[in-house]
Parts: C-alpha cells; sequence; structure tokens
C-alpha cells in the first residue's frame, strides 16, 4: 500500500510538468494580442507596449518564458497579471469560495442523488422509481444556465427568499442554491448510477445469503448492498470534484461569484499566460488528487481489491 | 483492509446525509440602504484592468473609481458636459496657445497636504514621460516639450529595438509660477484645451505619489469628492466621503461608495431588481429585447444624452468601397427608425451626422437626404456605382453588438438587392486588432465617444490624417488644413465654426456611414430618491439622494 501510494504520487511529478507546458504553450498559441483592445477606441501608446512586453518578457523564445514560469512556481511568487495584481493574491480569493461551491454541490448530489438512487433501486418499479426517471430526466435536459437563471428569478427576485447574486463572502447559506444548480445534471447521474446498481445487486448471492441468514434489512441495505453498489458511484463523484472546481463557469456567472471558474475563462480572454497555466495545472492536481483518492477507496469498499 | 473498514466508510455516507439536510437557510440577510447622510449605496462595476493611476485609467472600470478620487482643474456639467471650474480658480489665454492657471487656495488632498501648482506639473510630466509607459501618455501630445519626454520605438513594439531614453523628464511647456500659479505652453494654439484638462489624466498627484508610485497606485490618494477605501480585485472598489471637499457642486450626499465587480450585467440587473444594488449606467440586452425594461424598472428607468456617434467606418484602403456613389447608396439603404425602435428598443436614436446632437456647434441633417432611409435612391446610387460582390460589416459579435449590425446588413440587402453579411470577431480586442493592423476586409463598426465636450472631439482623433481613432486610415487634406485652422484659432466661437465647415466636409466623401446615436439608459434601486445619469454615462456622484427610512 505504502510503495504504491509512493509510486503514484512519483507519477505526479512528469504529469504536472506535461501539463503546464501543454498549457503554456496553448495559452500563446491562442492568436491575438494582450495588449489589443486595452485602451479603447485607440492604439494603445508603443512606449507602454514595448515596456509591458520587456517586463513579461514575451519577445523571449517559449521555451525560455516556460522555464522562467516554472521557477516562479518553485519560488511560490507568481508573480503580477498585465494590470500589476498579484496573481497569488487573485487565486487564494477564487478558490476558498470555488472549493466550498464544488463541496456543497458535491454534498447534494450524495445526499440527494444516493438517496433517491438507494430507494427507487430497492423498490423496483412503481410511482416513486417513475417520479424519480422523469424528474432526473428533466434535469439532465436542463442546461445550467437555464437551471440557475429560472431559480435566481423565482426565488431572488420574485420572491425574495435569496439574494439573486452571491456576495463577497460566499458564506456556505449562500452557496446552496448555486451548489445545486451546479451539481443539479450530476445529481440526476448520480441517482441513476446509483439507482441501476443497486437493483442489479438486489439479486446478487450475499445479498440473497446475508437476508438468508437472517440479517436485518437495514444492515444488508447499508452495509452489503450499498457498499458493494458504491463503486461506481464513487468513481464518477471522484472524477466530478475536478470538473465541479474548472467548469462551474456559468454558475458563478449568473450568480455573481468570484470563484475559479469565471477566473480561467476571463484570463484566456486576456491572455494572461501565466494565471491560466498556474489555474489549470492545479485543477489538473485536483483531478489526479481525486482519482487516487478513488482508488484507494476502492480498497476499502471492495475487500477483494488490494494495492501492492 | 477488513469489514470494519467497510462499515466506517458507510457510516460517514449515512452522517452526510444527516448533515447535510439541516445545513439549508440562512441566505444572507438583505441590508437596506437606510440614514441617508450615512448610508452606503452600491453601484454596477468592472474589473478595470489597468493599475488605476489618473493617466493609466482608459477604462470604463477605474474610470467609476477615478471620477470619485480626483478632481481636476475644470469640471463638467453632467448634462450637456458643460466645463466649469473645478480646481482652477481661473484660466486665461489670449491666443489659445499660452495658458495661465491659477487655482483655489486650500484645497486638499486626502493626506491633508495642499493641492499646489506643482502637483499638477509633476504629475503631467510623469504621466507623459514614456518610459513610464501610461497608457493616456499621448493625452499631454499638445503640450509644448511633449515629444522630449515621450520617444518612439523606431522600429514599432514588437521589433527588438527599445525607445531611446527621452532626453527630458520635464516638458518645457509647462512652467510653475507661483504655490497656486502655472502657465502651460503648447505646440500649436488649440481652443479647446481648457475643455480637454478635465480629462482623467490631467489629475493632480500628491508629494507622496512620486516617492513610491507602486505602492501609491495600490492605494490612491486624491483630492475629489470620495476617498479611496479599498480595491480587492474580482469583487469591488470601496469608497467613502471626503468630508472636507471644499466645491458645493461636486459634494456627496451619502457616506459609502462600493462599486462591485460582476463578471455578467444579467447578474447585476437581477440584483437591481431586488434592490440589491442601487446603480447600473446600462441595461443588459435581456431586458432591451422587446423594451422589457420599459415595464420591468417604471420610474427607475434613467436616461442621458450621450456625446457617443455610431458610424460604419469605410476602409480607405479597400479599393472596393473606393466608389463615392457606393458609400451614399449604403447610406440610404439602412432603415435607422426602424432599427432604433425595434432591434435597439429605443435605446438610440437615427443619426444625421457625424457629430453628437447634444454637442455645441451640432447641426441638423448634415448628412442630408443619404442618411434618410430610401431604397429607391439607394438602388439608383448603387448601379451607378457599378459595384459587384457583396458587402460586409465587422464588428465583434458580442455585448449586443451583432445585432442592430446584422440588421442593417439585412435593410442593405433589401434595399439595393446585393448581398450583405456580418463577420463577427470574437472580442473586441480582437476586432481592434483588425482595424488597428488595416486588415479590415469590409465596413466597420465604430462607436465613438467623446471624450469631452466639444465638435473638434468628434472630428480631429476620427477624421484627421493620422487621427488616435482614425479606423478608416482616411486622410483629406482640405479637411487636415481646416481642422489645423480651427484648432489655432483663438476664440473657441470662431472655432466652432470652423469646426462646423469640416463637418460639412465629411459628406463629400464619406468616410464613414452615420448610422445612430446612443441615448443612456440606466436604472437605479429604489433605495434612492434621486440619480442622475450623465452624459458620460457614469453616475453623477454628487446627485445621489438616498432614500429615507420608511
Amino acid at each position: 500500500m505504502g510503495r504504491y501510494l509512493l509510486r503514484r504520487l512519483l507519477q505526479f511529478v512528469p504529469v504536472f510538468l506535461g501539463t503546464t507546458f501543454i498549457v503554456y504553450t496553448l495559452v500563446w498559441a491562442v492568436p491575438g494580442d494582450p495588449f489589443a483592445g486595452k485602451c479603447g477606441e485607440r492604439q494603445c501608446p508603443e512606449t507602454f507596449i514595448s515596456l509591458m512586453t520587456d517586463r513579461y518578457g514575451l519577445n523571449d523564445p517559449l521555451v525560455v518564458q516556460y522555464f522562467t514560469y516554472l521557477g516562479k512556481v518553485v519560488s511560490g511568487n507568481l508573480g503580477e497579471t498585465f494590470s500589476g495584481v498579484s496573481i497569488s493574491e487573485q487565486l487564494l480569493n477564487s478558490a476558498p469560495i470555488t472549493v466550498r461551491l464544488a463541496i456543497v454541490a458535491l454534498l447534494i448530489q450524495i445526499v440527494i442523488g444516493v438517496v433517491a438512487g438507494v430507494m427507487t433501486g430497492i423498490r423496483g418499479r412503481g410511482f416513486l422509481d417513475n417520479l424519480v426517471l422523469v424528474s432526473t430526466l428533466l434535469l439532465i435536459s436542463l442546461p445550467t444556465f437555464v437551471t440557475g437563471s429560472v431559480l435566481q428569478i423565482l426565488l431572488g427576485v420574485e420572491w425574495g427568499i435569496i439574494d439573486p447574486t452571491v456576495s463577497p463572502e460566499a458564506t456556505w447559506g449562500e452557496l446552496i442554491v448555486p451548489g445545486f444548480v451546479l451539481g443539479a445534471i450530476s445529481m440526476a447521474y448520480v441517482t441513476r448510477l446509483t439507482r441501476t446498481s443497486i437493483a442489479e445487486n438486489r439479486r446478487a448471492d450475499y445479498v440473497r445469503t446475508a437476508i438468508a441468514k437472517g440479517q436485518p434489512t437495514r444492515r444488508v441495505v447499508f452495509v452489503h448492498l450499498l457498499r458493494n453498489s458504491a463503486i461506481p458511484v464513487v468513481t464518477f463523484l471522484g472524477t466530478d470534484l475536478g470538473s465541479l472546481m474548472g467548469g462551474a463557469i456559468v454558475t458563478e456567472g449568473v450568480f455573481n461569484i468570484n470563484g475559479i471558474g469565471g477566473l480561467i475563462f476571463r484570463n484566456i480572454a486576456e491572455k494572461e499566460g501565466v494565471m491560466v497555466t498556474t489555474i489549470v495545472t492545479l485543477l489538473v492536481l485536483v483531478y489526479l488528487l481525486m482519482s487516487l483518492a478513488v482508488d484507494l477507496l476502492y480498497a476499502v469498499l471492495d475487500p477483494r481489491i488490494r494495492y501492492e | 483492509m477488513g469489514t470494519r473498514a467497510g462499515a466506517l466508510t458507510a457510516a460517514p455516507l449515512a452522517l452526510v446525509l444527516v448533515l447535510s439536510g439541516c445545513g439549508g437557510g440562512g441566505g444572507g440577510a438583505p441590508t437596506g440602504n437606510n440614514a441617508t447622510a450615512d448610508a452606503t449605496i452600491t453601484i454596477y462595476g468592472t474589473n478595470p484592468p489597468g493599475n488605476m493611476l489618473p493617466a493609466n485609467a482608459t477604462d470604463a472600470g477605474s474610470a467609476k473609481m477615478q471620477e470619485g478620487v480626483y478632481s481636476q482643474l475644470i469640471g463638467y456639467a453632467p448634462t450637456d458636459g458643460k466645463p466649469f471650474n473645478q480646481v482652477a480658480e481661473s484660466i486665461t489665454t489670449t491666443d489659445s496657445k499660452v495658458y495661465n492657471v491659477k487655482l483655489r487656495k486650500g484645497w486638499k488632498f486626502h493626506d491633508g497636504t495642499e493641492v499646489k501648482a506643482k502637483n499638477f506639473v509633476d504629475a503631467w510630466n510623469w504621466g507623459a514621460y514614456g518610459p513610464n509607459a501610461q497608457l493616456s501618455a499621448t493625452w499631454f501630445k499638445q503640450i509644448d516639450g511633449f515629444d522630449d519626454v515621450y520617444t518612439k520605438d523606431p522600429d514599432g513594439p514588437s521589433g527588438p529595438q527599445k525607445p531611446a531614453t527621452p532626453s527630458s523628464k520635464t516638458m518645457k511647456g509647462l512652467k510653475v509660477i507661483g504655490e497656486h500659479e502655472f502657465e502651460i505652453a503648447l505646440k500649436a494654439p488649440f481652443s479647446v484645451f481648457t475643455t480637454l484638462i478635465g480629462y482623467t489624466p490631467f489629475a493632480p498627484l500628491p508629494d507622496k505619489f512620486f516617492a513610491d508610485p507602486v505602492a501609491f497606485a495600490k492605494a490612491p490618494v486624491g483630492n475629489g469628492p470620495l476617498k479611496f477605501v479599498s480595491f480587492t480585485p474580482n469583487v469591488d472598489i470601496k469608497l467613502t466621503r471626503n468630508d472636507d471637499f471644499p466645491l458645493e457642486q461636486k459634494k456627496v450626499k451619502f457616506k459609502n461608495l462600493t462599486i462591485k465587480i460582476y463578471s455578467q450585467q444579467e447578474a447585476a440587473y437581477k440584483d437591481l431588481l431586488s434592490g440589491q444594488l442601487d446603480f447600473m449606467e446600462a441595461l443588459p440586452p435581456s431586458a432591451k429585447a422587446g423594451s422589457k425594461y420599459k415595464t420591468e424598472l417604471g420610474d427607475r428607468l434613467l436616461t442621458a444624452r450621450l456625446l457617443s456617434i455610431s458610424t460604419l467606418t469605410v476602409p480607405e484602403y479597400l479599393p472596393e468601397y473606393k466608389n463615392l456613389d457606393l458609400r451614399k447608396a449604403i447610406a440610404l439603404a439602412i432603415n435607422r427608425d426602424q432599427i432604433t425602435k425595434t432591434v435597439l428598443a429605443d435605446t438610440y436614436v437615427p443619426a444625421d451626422g457625424w457629430v453628437n446632437d447634444n454637442i455645441e456647434g451640432y447641426e441638423k441633417g448634415v448628412c442630408g437626404e443619404f442618411c434618410q432611409y430610401d431604397a429607391v435612391k439607394a438602388r439608383e446610387y448603387y448601379q451607378r456605382s457599378g459595384h459587384t460582390g457583396k458587402i460586409t460589416i465587422q464588428s465583434n459579435a458580442d455585448g449586443g453588438r451583432k445585432e442592430p449590425l446584422e440588421a442593417a446588413c439585412n435593410s442593405i440587402k433589401n434595399a439595393i438587392g446585393v448581398e450583405c453579411t456580418f463577420v463577427g470577431a470574437t472580442n473586441f480586442g480582437d476586432f481592434r486588432n483588425l482595424i488597428d493592423g488595416r486588415k479590415l476586409t469590409g465596413l466597420g463598426r465604430s462607436d465613438w465617444g467623446a471624450d469631452y465636450a466639444e465638435i473638434e472631439n468628434f472630428l480631429n482623433p476620427l477624421y484627421r490624417t493620422g487621427g488616435s481613432s482614425n479606423d478608416s486610415k482616411t486622410s483629406n487634406p482640405q479637411l487636415d488644413s481646416l481642422l489645423a485652422q480651427a484648432d489655432a484659432t483663438a476664440q473657441r466661437a470662431d472655432a466652432i465654426k470652423l469646426y462646423q465647415q469640416a463637418h460639412h466636409l465629411l459628406p463629400t466623401y464619406f468616410p464613414s456611414i452615420p448610422v445612430w446615436m446612443e441615448r443612456g439608459v440606466g436604472a437605479k434601486s429604489t433605495n434612492l430618491e434621486a440619480a442622475q445619469l450623465n452624459f458620460k454615462r457614469r453616475l453623477e456622484y454628487a446627485s445621489v439622494v438616498v432614500k429615507a427610512k420608511g
């Protein structure tokens, strides 16, 4: 187990180098000039462009720029954006909010998704099953933008239950509605995954054995059935956390949340290479860590899986 | 890993079910703005891309902060932009070339130091100095000695050579005469210079700035009606009232101002509707669609006459658009009335010339019959032009720019039966790149918002040879000489007459095709008793009256 963990962690190093290089190259491969449109309907003064080009080493070969960037990452000082705002400060402002939002969304997925999945999976066909199937279908077919705007207009503007947008502090309470919007589609998938998985395992031999041994239903469901049915759900949730963090652009825009998604989006448009590379790399690390966690969870959930 | 571990994982799952069940409720309680003099108002903002020094602020995001924190020599009346003296007690000139400026005594910066003549002179010199690379450096180009402090890059910004270090750090045209008096000598007479110096880059800077400009940019100290408190990137800019502000006219009647940064206008508009946001100077496209905003806002709607003009620029470097009859045909074929009423939902009105109608010196119908929709005549002119192929209109497609231009294209198509397509660029930056790099392939959108309320500002930058926003890259010697003559005229009234003559030249060669003029529409929340949208499409801070509680 220890050696396995070490091996996996060591693999992070080449992946980290590879992704940062690819992302860095890609950002600069996008056509466009970082200083175009900065001066309104006028061209920027030449002195401004020259100075910025020098200061940010934009005329250096890409490889040199990349290693300068790596040096900055290692030294822990990411420097400033073209407008002179500290990159680490912006990241530190946005990251906690995004993490909170992703956790809220993930919790909503787990709570509602798994409960609905377990209930329909165990009971089988019937009114509840149909209701869940239809409502999840509806959620999957609605784009996030629509769910978000509708909830915002109804709850925020019409009924005044919530504020239409999230305050800069972005407290847990405020993030419930945005978290629901963000997690809605995945929640529907979790429900369906759990339902199918439970329905399938319900007829498995070990469940029949457990029932035959005379174990109480609760123990059969939660210990035997749910634990073994959890593997596909856990896989899905693990990878989903990464996309919840990076892919929340739409939800963040609707509720004006100062999160990572919007930060990437704006900085791609402004060609802030260092910022984009840093965020994307962080997201890659989140994905890697989550997939490692998922793999380790497998061993916990299924005693037949062992890592040596 | 045995069964016990398995049981442990099932437990958190169950626990999570219970915990998050009670996590609900408790959304942020809405905080109203109650007592009027101590009230905080929140207005819509965008993330400032620059570092917010006066000579570096060219965007709407930082302008909102600049407007509160700094007061220039002159200020502008909110409705029509007429200049009046602010920090200046008097500005006098006999020849429009040398201006003598006397300052009011006792006007203080927020750090308590007095605003003196040297604060203006030093700030302007610093802003113009090439190596400081301020975005608005060229605003000082009229001043004698500008070329000594600002040197051009010999091989363009992308070339390996660097611009030579300027021979001087100060412009010889600026002379401090006394503590409260200085002189500005221009390179050549410029009759409307006194209107120009109310613009942001001409703000004074306190002595503190020159000690450490970088630190100052993070916590600016000005001399305006509001003091800087804090700036959190992507979140907000906070300002508070300067109780020692001497000028009654521009004093504010509330305590704190929060410029809240939004990434989308849509989100801000919903905050405004629910009273979380007090002011927006523009409305999102969804609110404008079908004139929905009129019913949604009622008496919370604010309107303003802006100093703007929208034209379609005709690139001089495209031979297929060279023909004057073709230009006239296109001008005739655009149904301005219909498009401004429907697609633009009355937020624009048809243009009948190249100058905004809110400007002194504006004349009705300079564009004449050519800016009146007439399909028959358009067809006639088109046939005479001998043009073949299609017409294109280019613009950035975002921010509601696409729809009216597509409508214009349709109008052209229907009127003269020529194919017309809208060619979109992804964003404003990309579009500006096309214009600056002479890469337009057809007509280009040109929306000009005047920097100051002078007819001069609608002509010099746009149509003079080498003008800073001469997007069509046009050059007309007759126009140039008229404009030069007007600039050099000492009396402003006489100068305006000459600018008018220059304006009349434009319909003889159509360097651009006037389409419409924007009418500003903004909105205030129910928390505000009064708020005025000014000619710059900003909130006139002094006009804000917060509603009393109850």
